[in-house]
């Protein structure tokens, strides 16, 4: 039980983590309807600038300022220069570009960073919480712990400033109906443009947490696809959705990886590990079966 | 007009149709005679679109019956629509942008098509025999809307009006008994009006296919329909004879916009 | 005034009807033909079938596979790697275990089981679309690589899922050099060229586009959705299916599952874009495209590097690849949707009009 405990909870905390990714997803989502597949691409670009300026001899305080820079100019530059020359094309040519755009900075960020994996020290030691274990006996590590606090801080933050700020209520305007916005006064393609950058900024975030906890590598890139089950099962529109559909693929991953390959073994013999790495996938397409829409999304018809 | 009407091939009674809580309908009856033009008129957001849309299976409504041909049907799929012979056109048009005219409007034909996937992959007798035959089929079509000089021309690049009259073209091509409309000349010249008047009334005239039509410009409905539907925030508030319609204090209000 | 139509007037819907209806497209897939199968053969070398050709037509092949489902009926798929290493899979066991199986008996059945698996994996398309289908691909790609590892029955319990595809003997005859499997491949991959053609001029075709432009216009003209998605990815799948049997028996001749990544799926997508989704002739253009682009990366960087005399890794080749990659998937839907098939055809045109301007 106490076992069991462990891995539901690290998995809780690991889903946080796709969460953290999902989110970015969301946001470009909601006000843009593009489905921007590369969000991943753009994690794995963040956590390679901050380390690449901490090489070059910046403190870590200063190579995040930079990253954030660099991702937030690199978001507004994709807007401008791709996605804005694709605005009557359908969803999915809009999505086959932010394939191509995944690419790009695949090929990109190595060559201006270095393609060798990397450490990124935050400063937050990866170790169990002393008193939980001697408490209760589970061992729950004290950065999965503080990037659940990143990510809690994050989303709120993300919803004060759609709550409060001119330009939040304008994102939201936009994500209900585009005509609405147009006559807040901020010209659409502003907005677009503030909501890549939010997203480089979440990229940025997001990245930080992975690259501290896995390593700075291209391996990231694998670990931020998974985000596109969590948003399947969360639905495309829905922030909490991509919390809790977050959780739920972070929690089922890991217990899967524990307790399916014993009952594999005993059924077909040899060896069945590494189920994490399509788990994710099969269970949003259960998801997909059963609820289309999402846990959060609306149903719609289409209208003819 | 001198036609013979025939009797009711289309019966909808007490239709309710609800988008969570907007109620697009709301205990609609009325029916439609075979080989009659029939008009629905309403203001914008009145239902009128919906309507068309449970009459061929696009939207299910909540309650009501539908009886077509003297068989009612609870639930029914646009597809079986379609092989029971309800064509249509769309408000916003609905072509299929990839392809040219002339593909557009076979695939009018397809639930006329027997050929199996494999008989056209490897090309053999039926599936060719059948190409031809509804090929001449379409031609047909062609040639009573006068667009032979696009045929080969990708839908996409048509300008708005001959959109239009292709679209009438996919769906006379599957040979309806009942074609369905909606708003057909929104958008065009008087010109481009007049064609399609005509076009509209010959179908009625040379095939004996039934009409269901919106339309906005009352001078076309009162026209060429034979009986008109009022729908106003989707109620009925008026139903008959094109003059009788005209004169309802119900319907003048509606459209003069007094408040409700 | 080489290429035109004046004076070639169609007498019937017959003649109209015909694959080229134009007489020089006609010469023209004649002269393609005709170098294919015997100029090439007597003058090409063991490198060039087996380092270019070979995998050219293969590739052309899946991406044909993926054209029909993402082009023609506007699926999209991130799965189709996947769906080779099935028919790569099912053919070298229906070879293992069946005795005396032909071949070409084996890379049918192969197909056929892509199919079904292809099928399985399509069911969703029929609640969702767009990149809620390609997630749910996504499954297929990650869930078929990781049985055909796990499970050991697959690979006939060799280590890692490696298998080693068996001899090709067809009437007593083994394919043995790289001249012979070039020819069956070519066969093979003109015959499949040829089928596709023919399904996509026909009905069958024109219910996949009409899915693909507006799918509720296409059920109100009568179009059953469910069976015409799955058709295509039944299709589909065969055909990357067969691409993969070829794949592992003509081509590397032993493969293991992780072979048929996810960046091999993205590659067979990208040969569609470029080549042009909804052409044929595309998905040939596109596999020559991303074939040969790394090739000629790999001779003319080092080369171009040490000209301005700078510093060079193959690292920086591969990402400069992957670099290149993206930036002309985003160039070409940005520019030219329709790619290089389109392009093709631009010219075409010219020519008619040639040498007069208008
Ligand atoms: N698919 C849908 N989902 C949600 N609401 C819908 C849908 N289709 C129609 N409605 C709503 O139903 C009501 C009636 O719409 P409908 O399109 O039938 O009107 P209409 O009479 O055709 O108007 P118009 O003249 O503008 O075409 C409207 O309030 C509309 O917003
Ligand atoms: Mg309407």
């Amino acid at each position: 039980m106490q076992f069991f405990l462990e891995v539901l909870i690290g998995g809780l905390l690991s889903g946080v983590m796709y969460a953290l990714v999902a989110l970015g997803f969301v946001l470009i989502y909601k006000a843009s309807g593009v489905f921007n597949f590369a969000q991943g691409a753009m994690v794995y670009l963040a956590a390679l600038s901050v380390v690449g300026c901490m090489e070059k001899g910046a403190p870590l305080w200063l190579a995040i300022l930079l990253a954030f820079v660099i991702m937030t100019l690199f978001g507004i530059a994709t807007e401008k220069f791709v996605l804005r020359k694709l605005v009557n094309q359908p969803p999915i040519a809009l999505f086959m570009a932010t394939i191509g755009l995944a690419f790009f900075i695949e090929g990109l960020a190595p060559m201006l960073f270095g393609s060798e994996p990397r450490a990124l020290d935050l400063g937050i030691v990866d170790e169990p919480i002393p008193a939980i274990l001697d408490a209760w006996g589970i061992v729950i590590s004290k950065f999965d712990l503080v990037a659940a606090g990143v990510a809690a801080l994050l989303v709120t933050t993300l919803a004060l400033f759609f709550q409060y700020t001119r330009i939040g209520r304008a994102l939201r305007a936009v994500a209900d109906d585009h005509q609405a916005a147009l006559s807040i006064g901020i010209p659409l393609q502003h907005i677009w443009a503030i909501v890549w950058g939010i997203a480089g900024f979440v990229a940025l975030v997001a990245g930080l947490m992975w690259g501290a906890r896995n390593g700075v590598q291209f391996a990231l890139t694998f670990t931020a696809l998974k985000a596109l089950p969590v948003l399947i099962i969360g639905g495309f529109t829905s922030v909490p959705g991509a919390i809790v559909g977050g959780l739920i693929i972070g929690a089922s991953e890991k217990l899967a990886e524990i307790y399916l390959p014993p009952v594999m073994q005993s059924l077909f013999g040899g060896n069945f590990g590494g189920i994490e790495g399509w788990f994710p996938y099969v269970l949003a397409l259960f998801f997909l079966l059963i609820r289309p829409e999402g846990l959060f999304g609306e149903k719609h018809i289409d209208r003819v | 007009m001198s036609k013979k009407i025939g009797d009711v091939i289309l019966d909808l009674q007490n239709i309710s149709l609800r988008f969570g809580g907007v109620k697009a309908l709301t205990d609609i009856s009325f029916d439609v005679r075979e080989h009659e033009i029939r008009a629905i008129i309403g203001p914008n957001g009145a239902g009128k679109s919906s309507m068309l849309n449970v009459i061929n299976g696009v939207y299910h409504p909540q309650e009501g019956v539908i009886i077509f041909r003297g068989r009612e049907r609870k639930k029914m799929e646009p597809h079986h629509a379609a092989t029971q012979g309800i064509a249509r056109t769309f408000q916003n048009i609905a072509l299929f942008k990839g392809m040219s005219v002339l593909d557009n409007i076979m695939t009018g034909r397809i639930t006329r098509m027997k050929a199996s996937f494999v008989e056209h992959a490897l090309w053999l007798g039926r599936a060719r025999r059948e190409e031809l035959e509804h090929r001449k089929k379409v031609e047909e079509v062609i040639d009573f809307l006068e667009i032979q000089h696009i045929r080969r021309t990708p839908v996409g690049r048509l300008p708005y009006g001959l959109q239009k009259r292709v679209e009438l073209g996919r769906a006379l091509a599957a040979e309806p008994s009942m074609l369905l409309l909606d708003e057909p000349m929104a958008g065009m010249n008087v010109e481009e009006k007049q064609d399609m008047c005509r076009f509209i009334l010959d179908v009625n005239d040379q095939f004996g296919t039934t009409i269901v039509l919106i339309e906005h410009d009352m001078g076309v409905v009162m026209d060429i329909s034979d009986r008109v539907v009022v729908l106003d925030y989707g109620k009925k508030i008026g139903d008959g004879l094109p003059d009788d319609v005209k004169n309802n204090p119900d319907v003048i209000t509606a459209y003069l916009g007094v408040s409700h | 005034m080489i290429y035109r139509e004046a004076g070639q007037f169609k007498t019937s819907y017959a003649a109209d009807q015909q694959l080229f209806p134009i007489r020089q497209d006609r010469i023209g897939v004649l002269i393609v033909l005709a170098v294919a199968f015997l100029a090439i053969p007597a003058v090409a070398s063991e490198y060039w079938f087996s380092a270019i050709l070979i995998p050219f037509l293969i590739f052309s092949l899946a991406a044909l596979g993926l054209n029909i489902l993402t082009g023609y009926a506007g699926q999209l798929s991130l799965g189709s790697a996947a769906f080779m290493a099935v028919g790569a899979y099912a053919a070298y066991n229906f070879q293992l275990r069946i005795e005396g199986i032909p071949i070409l008996v084996s890379f049918a059945c192969a197909g056929l089981t892509a199919a079904g698996v292809g099928i399985l994996f399509g069911l969703p398309s029929l609640w969702i679309k767009g990149f809620y289908l390609a997630v749910a691909t996504l499954a297929a790609q990650f869930f078929i690589v990781w049985c055909l590892t796990k499970f050991p029955w697959f690979s006939n319990h060799s280590s890692s899922g490696v298998i080693s595809a068996q001899k090709i003997v067809i009437f007593g005859h083994e394919f043995a050099s790289p001249r012979e499997k070039y020819l069956l491949v070519l066969t093979l991959v003109a015959v499949m060229a040829l089928a596709a053609k023919n399904m996509v001029r026909s009905s069958t075709g024109r219910a996949w586009m009409a899915v693909r432009d507006m799918d509720v216009a296409a059920e109100v003209i009568g179009i059953r959705l469910m069976p015409t998605k799955l058709l295509a990815f039944a299709v589909s799948s065969f055909y990357c299916g067969v691409a993969g049997a070829l794949y592992a028996f003509c081509y590397l001749g032993s493969v293991e599952p992780d072979g048929f990544s996810l960046d091999m799926s993205f590659r067979i997508l990208f040969m569609i874009i470029i080549g042009g989704a909804g052409s044929i002739l595309g998905s040939f253009l596109g596999a020559a495209f991303i074939l040969l682009l790394p090739i000629f990366l790999d001779i003319a960087l080092p080369r171009m590097a040490g000209l301005l005399g700078l510093p060079f890794s193959n690292a920086t080749v591969s990402h400069i690849q992957i670099l290149l990659f993206g930036t002309l998937i985003m160039f070409f839907l940005i520019v030219e949707p329709h790619g290089l098939a389109r392009l093709w055809q631009i010219g075409k045109e010219k020519l008619r009009l040639w040498p007069f301007p208008h």
